[in-house]
């Protein structure tokens, strides 16, 4: 997830086409910042002719100078009100357009991208990250360039007052740059280091969150917190790795202008005692070193606060630069009303990081399902049912070959349009956190009552009718608070709801008890009448649901026809299907 | 209390009382995560007093240069100037310095307090029970344990230092100013007045608006990981227009709430400038006065600007890190509120010695009932033998899972106790009762690493042999084998590339490694493809030979192996038996089994 580090200005000018709508606002604030500090700058400027003319003694240009120095003061605090008032409000709105931005693309990013990537690397990226982009922008940006120029102003003005006071704060300056330089490149690793370990020490409670009932029921949550305990200890040491980069920073920004002001001070006093300069300039020349001290001392915090923008900013376009390779045609074909013909031509599929000299798990499928047809999918574990099930949604991308509804090819309709054809149900079945309601009509939310009730009754999933709130009771995140059992039956519901001219069905019923199942199945035979219907089966009361066995053996189809036909036709399907006489053999030994 | 551990942790618009007892809880956290370091902040406060006395040292020794070195060195005394700025040099040297050592110094202590919470939290949300988890969503958890500490670890690391130097050095400055000019001095202390009003409004303002923002950043995350985890369903069911929708909703509802909180920060900062810069405008009026008729220096009419100006500096820096204070404080409401909360069921004080368990599980008058009311299993009293298969059937909501967990102590039954060789699970150490007793639920989770780590999560520190003797008596071995790398492929996030029955047969040979007295497997055979399954029935007769088990289970087959059937209906068991008996006594059981022979044809 490295990449070899960009310059500052590259990775961070990247962000224009985001914050292009603020930079007007940003560029003004910029303006008000340096204003403000002008009037900050100025104030010694009157200083010097006060106490000039009260050292000799002259009270007329007391109340003057006090009144316009007043003035600059208030001048000063409007600047600043008026650079918060135009810097913040953009800052929002681009760390909103950003993170809706991230959200879709990670949306709309293919399913091996979301394998690829654990979602706590997701959250920092698009809730942590974008929170310090936004604050870099209305805060950073404009302190770290109004503290700039505020700076070399302020330098010049040192000359103005006497020229060798000038030039020891000019020398001072140089090794600020030298330093500050040196610790970009050193905090900026640093600095992506800890983002990194927090990323992965995200992932890490994430896992233990969502595994919590598994690392019970083995008692590992000692083992658990250990483990998650030593990522932190990493993070921790990188933290302090940081914090050494910090505190050598604001060791030489404090030192190098409080030296600097000292050995002025010494020639201050010294050039006032030949009378080179006069007292009040002397004061007014300390207190602008004092006014400068803020910008220059902010520098160490302003550049480290600019390098973790950086690292954020790279992170967050490490989604964005992702290819999405499952896109949506240019000109797209429809289908307006397929008649519901599924076809696999010679499709090939292997996951990105399989080894190359393996055959892919899915090598070379050919297999047409006629319209109304339903088949199950059938086969020992890992022989690439439910990856070929996945395929036909473009969840993943056949390698070559085609898939094709009335033959037209899946990549050459838009992904919206083949989802609306084709409905699928997951074995793990994921439900959202809304009203069951919702939950069921995800497909089409604006199904009729009548069609909600029919993919209830289908599904056999009447319990939801005695929920507190029934079909409005808001279920859990995941569903978590509904049992295997209920959890699938909705997660049916919803793929006959949807209404589509194909269903997909990995393993629906696994979870249900027999039963239910016996009468989802006698529910679940009236609609695929007229639904082309690809159902994963692992139990043979679901292969008898189907009109045909397709049986799969190392990615390939071996078998096809009727069950009877494979029985006699095939030794593997009766190997697989072994169980079943097993299981008659075991009631008749047994019972 | 309401508003115990997280109830009602969104609200809010809490009552004085109330919020006086979440802020009392969060100090106390607060104090328990100070406490080891307590050592460690006296000397940084001893630090940062010695530092803040130099730093503030250096208005005065200007205004004594100007006063007194110059007018000596006029007569061409230049003694006292050197003298000095040799003062105000090592003053400034030896304030950087100890800047240097303060900022390490702090960096270690407020990282080892977040480490400290870091870990309290993980451990804490890992021992509390499935009831919690199941009543307060991954996504909670997941947003206290990391955004909320994020918040939380600002603070310790930049606010709170930044705090302490911040408020050592205005109490400096003003002690400094009385010092140095007491009429100056009491220009500042009517400063403080209108200084007071700015800030008690800007806290009372804002401290509602943390509140929200945080609920709203919360729910934010929330549904970001829902939909991520949720992917598949996302895209199948084509949610993600209206996801982004809803999202953007969310994502607004953070930026207002945000945006109304840097708007009040926009305005007390500007505020906070020109109390300081009036205040400057006052002391030079008055200063200048006194300058006039010899009663003071132009030297230490210079300090006292310099001082009143300065003192004000840092009340920037106070409000810039107030603001991560109130994002921390509310944080850490939220993660006392899970801190608080207890497990449902709780560790034994004095566990009762346990070992080599012979699997004898029997409940005695059990009755189970959720907190809200439900009763879910009715009294019943039942003995297990040890080494007894037990197949538990029934439909949804039976009770199954239930009874499973009270097995298991996911739950502790409401009424009565269930015992273990005689002992009662709640005086089991949950060391002890974990290697005794082990549960395979269908979800069968893989965690991010190899599928070898997976299967060791069963017995951490299992050789390698163990594991592939784990794994092949469950008849994991052969597609194990098959995958890219063997035992050595990483299963991804969820297991996404391993298929579910693929998953499961991995999680039995995790139950397998674990070799547990009593193994419960609740639902966990259901997605096992069929000769897979035939396999694991020839495994399951090696996994259970000599140990107790009780199976939840729909296949017949499964049914077939065991040696006793408990058939279950609304929170009763009401068959139990042999599975011949129970099919010769033509009761529920018997039409079960008509029903699958029936499917079977």
């Amino acid at each position: 997830m490295s990449q070899k580090p960009k310059g500052s200005f590259r990775t961070l000018w990247r962000l224009l086409p985001y914050a292009k709508s603020a930079v007007p606002r940003l560029m003004l604030g910029i303006v008000a910042a340096i204003a403000a500090h002008m009037f900050a700058l100025a104030i010694p400027q009157f200083l010097r002719d006060l106490v000039n003319s009260l050292v000799s003694g002259g009270l007329d240009a007391l109340i003057p100078a006090v009144l316009l120095i007043l003035g600059l003061g208030f001048a000063e605090a409007m600047f600043v009100l008026l650079r918060r008032w135009l810097v913040l409000m953009p800052g929002t709105f681009v760390e909103a357009r950003m993170r809706n931005t991230i959200y879709a693309k990670l949306q709309d990013l293919p399913v091996a991208f979301h394998d690829r990537w654990p979602s706590g690397q997701l959250i920092s990226r698009a809730i942590s990250d974008l929170n310090l982009i936004r604050r870099w922008l209305s805060f950073g940006l404009v302190l770290l360039t109004a503290n700039l120029i505020t700076l070399i102003v302020g330098l010049a003005l040192l000359f103005t007052f006497n020229f060798w006071l000038g030039l020891i704060f000019t020398i001072a300056s140089v090794p600020i740059w030298l330093i500050g330089f040196k610790f970009e490149s050193q905090y900026g690793t640093i600095a992506r280091l800890s983002q990194d370990q927090a990323g992965d020490l995200a992932t890490r409670v994430e896992e233990a969150v969502h595994g919590v009932r598994v690392l019970k029921a083995f008692g590992r949550g000692d083992f658990a917190s250990n483990q998650f305990s030593k990522q932190a200890r990493e993070l921790f040491n990188t933290q302090i790795l940081k914090a050494r980069a910090v505190a050598n920073i604001w060791l030489y920004l404090i030192l190098i202008p409080e030296l600097a002001l000292g050995l002025a001070l010494l020639a201050g006093v010294i050039l006032a005692a030949n009378g080179e300069i006069s007292v009040g300039t002397l004061v007014a020349f300390v207190a602008t070193a004092m006014v400068l001290r803020w910008p220059t001392e902010s520098l160490g915090f302003l550049l480290g606060f600019t390098l973790e923008a950086k690292s954020a900013t790279t992170r967050f376009f490490e989604v964005m630069d992702e290819p999405d390779l499952i896109r949506d045609p240019e000109s797209p074909k429809s289908v307006a009303h397929p008649n519901g013909v599924l076809e696999f031509r010679d499709v090939r599929f292997k996951y990105q990081d399989a080894p190359a000299n393996q055959p892919g798990i899915i090598d070379g499928v050919t297999l047409r399902l006629e319209p109304g047809e339903s088949v199950a999918l059938i086969g020992i574990t890992g022989s690439g049912k439910t990856t070929l099930t996945a395929l036909t949604t473009r969840l993943y991308e056949v390698d070559s070959g085609a898939i094709l509804i009335d033959g037209v090819d899946i990549r050459d309709m838009t992904r919206s349009e083949l989802r609306t054809h084709i409905a699928m149900a997951f074995e793990d079945a994921t439900l959202f956190s809304s009203s069951v309601r919702e939950n069921v009509l995800l497909g089409d939310p604006d199904a009729t009552e009548a069609d909600f009730k029919q993919a209830i009754d289908i599904a056999q999933a009447h319990f939801v009718y005695d929920l507190p709130n029934g079909v409005d009771t808001l279920i859990g995140e995941e569903g978590l608070s509904l049992s295997g059992g209920q959890r699938q039956r909705l997660a049916l519901a919803r793929a006959v709801a949807a209404k589509p001219r194909i269903l997909v069905l990995d393993d629906p019923l696994s979870a249900l008890d027999v039963d239910t199942e016996a009468m989802v199945e006698d529910a679940l035979r009236h609609v695929l009448k007229s639904t082309t219907a690809l159902i994963v089966a692992h139990r043979p009361s679901t292969v008898m649901l189907a009109d045909k066995v397709a049986l799969m053996e190392n990615g390939k189809i071996t078998g096809f026809g009727t069950h009877q036909e494979l029985l006699k036709s095939s030794a593997h399907y009766r190997y697989v299907i072994s169980s079943l006489e097993e299981e008659t053999k075991a009631r008749e030994v047994n019972l | 209390m309401s508003l115990f551990g997280t109830n009602d942790e969104e609200r809010t618009d809490l009552s004085k009382t109330e919020s006086r007892y979440i802020r009392a809880r969060s100090r106390k956290l607060l104090g328990s995560l100070i406490s080891p370091v307590k050592r460690q902040i006296f000397l940084a406060i001893a630090i940062v007093l010695t530092s803040t006395t130099l730093r503030v040292a250096g208005p005065a020794l200007i205004a004594f240069a100007i006063d007194s070195a110059l007018p000596k060195a006029m007569l061409n005394d230049y003694s006292t100037l050197y003298w000095t700025i040799f003062v105000y040099l090592s003053a400034a040297g030896l304030a950087a310095g100890l800047v240097y050592y303060f900022l390490m110094l702090t960096a270690r202590l407020s990282n080892a307090m977040l480490f400290d919470l870091r870990n309290r939290m993980f451990v804490h949300t890992q021992k509390l029970s499935v009831e919690f988890h199941e009543k307060y969503t991954a996504g909670r958890v997941i947003a206290r344990q990391t955004s909320d500490l994020d918040s939380i670890g600002e603070l310790l690391s930049g606010g709170l230092s930044e705090l302490v130097v911040s408020g050592t050095f205005m109490i400096f400055t003003a002690v400094a100013l009385l010092l140095l000019d007491p009429p100056s001095f009491f220009i500042l202390l009517i400063a403080l007045l209108p200084l007071a009003i700015l800030t008690r409004w800007f806290q009372v303002q804002t401290l509602l608006g943390y509140r929200k923002q945080k609920v709203a950043s919360s729910r934010q995350i929330q549904y970001f990981v829902e939909s991520m985890t949720g992917i598949r369903a996302v895209k199948a069911f084509r949610k993600e227009k209206r996801n982004e929708n809803h999202f953007g909703g969310l994502v607004e509802d953070f930026r207002r709430h945000n945006a109304r909180l840097i708007q009040l920060f926009g305005i007390y900062d500007p505020g906070l400038i020109l109390i300081g810069n009036i205040t400057v405008a006052a002391v030079l009026l008055f200063g200048g006065f006194r300058v006039l008729d010899g009663s003071l220096g132009i030297g230490v009419l210079t300090a006292a600007i310099l001082y009143s100006r300065r003192f004000f500096e840092p009340m920037e820096q106070i409000a810039i890190f107030y603001n991560s204070y109130q994002s921390a404080a509310s944080a850490l409401e939220k993660i006392s509120g899970v801190l608080q909360e207890e497990p449902t069921v709780p560790e034994p004080k004095s566990p009762v010695s346990f070992a080599n368990a012979s699997g004898n599980v029997s409940f005695s008058e059990v009755e189970f009932q959720y907190s809200t009311g439900g009763v879910v299993l009715h009294p019943f009293t039942l003995d297990i033998p040890a080494g007894q298969t037990i197949a538990l059937v029934g439909t949804t909501g039976a009770g199954k899972s239930t009874l499973a967990k009270l097995i298991s102590r996911f739950y502790d039954p409401s009424k009565g106790s269930v015992k273990l060789d005689g002992v009662d699970l709640r005086d089991i150490s949950n060391g002890d009762l974990r290697r005794e007793v082990v549960m395979v639920t269908q979800e069968a989770y893989l965690f991010s690493g190899s599928v070898a780590e997976n299967i060791q999560l069963g017995r951490p520190g299992a050789s390698m042999e163990d594991v592939v003797i784990a794994a092949k008596a469950v008849g994991a071995h052969e597609f194990i084998e098959s995958l890219p790398d063997g035992y050595d492929t990483d299963v991804n996030k969820r297991g996404g590339r391993v298929s579910s029955g693929q998953r499961q047969l991995i999680s039995f040979a995790r139950a397998f490694l674990a070799n547990p007295a009593v193994l419960i497997l609740d639902e966990a055979t259901s997605s096992l493809d069929i000769p897979s399954e035939k396999m694991v029935q020839n495994g399951l007769k090696t996994l259970l030979r000599g140990r107790t088990a009780v199976i939840i289970a729909h296949r017949l087959s499964t049914v077939s192996i065991a040696d006793r059937v408990l058939v279950m209906e609304h929170g009763k068991v009401i068959e139990d038996g042999s599975p011949v008996e129970l099919v010769e006594n033509g009761g529920k059981f018997s039409r079960l089994y008509e029903a699958w022979r029936d499917s079977l044809v």
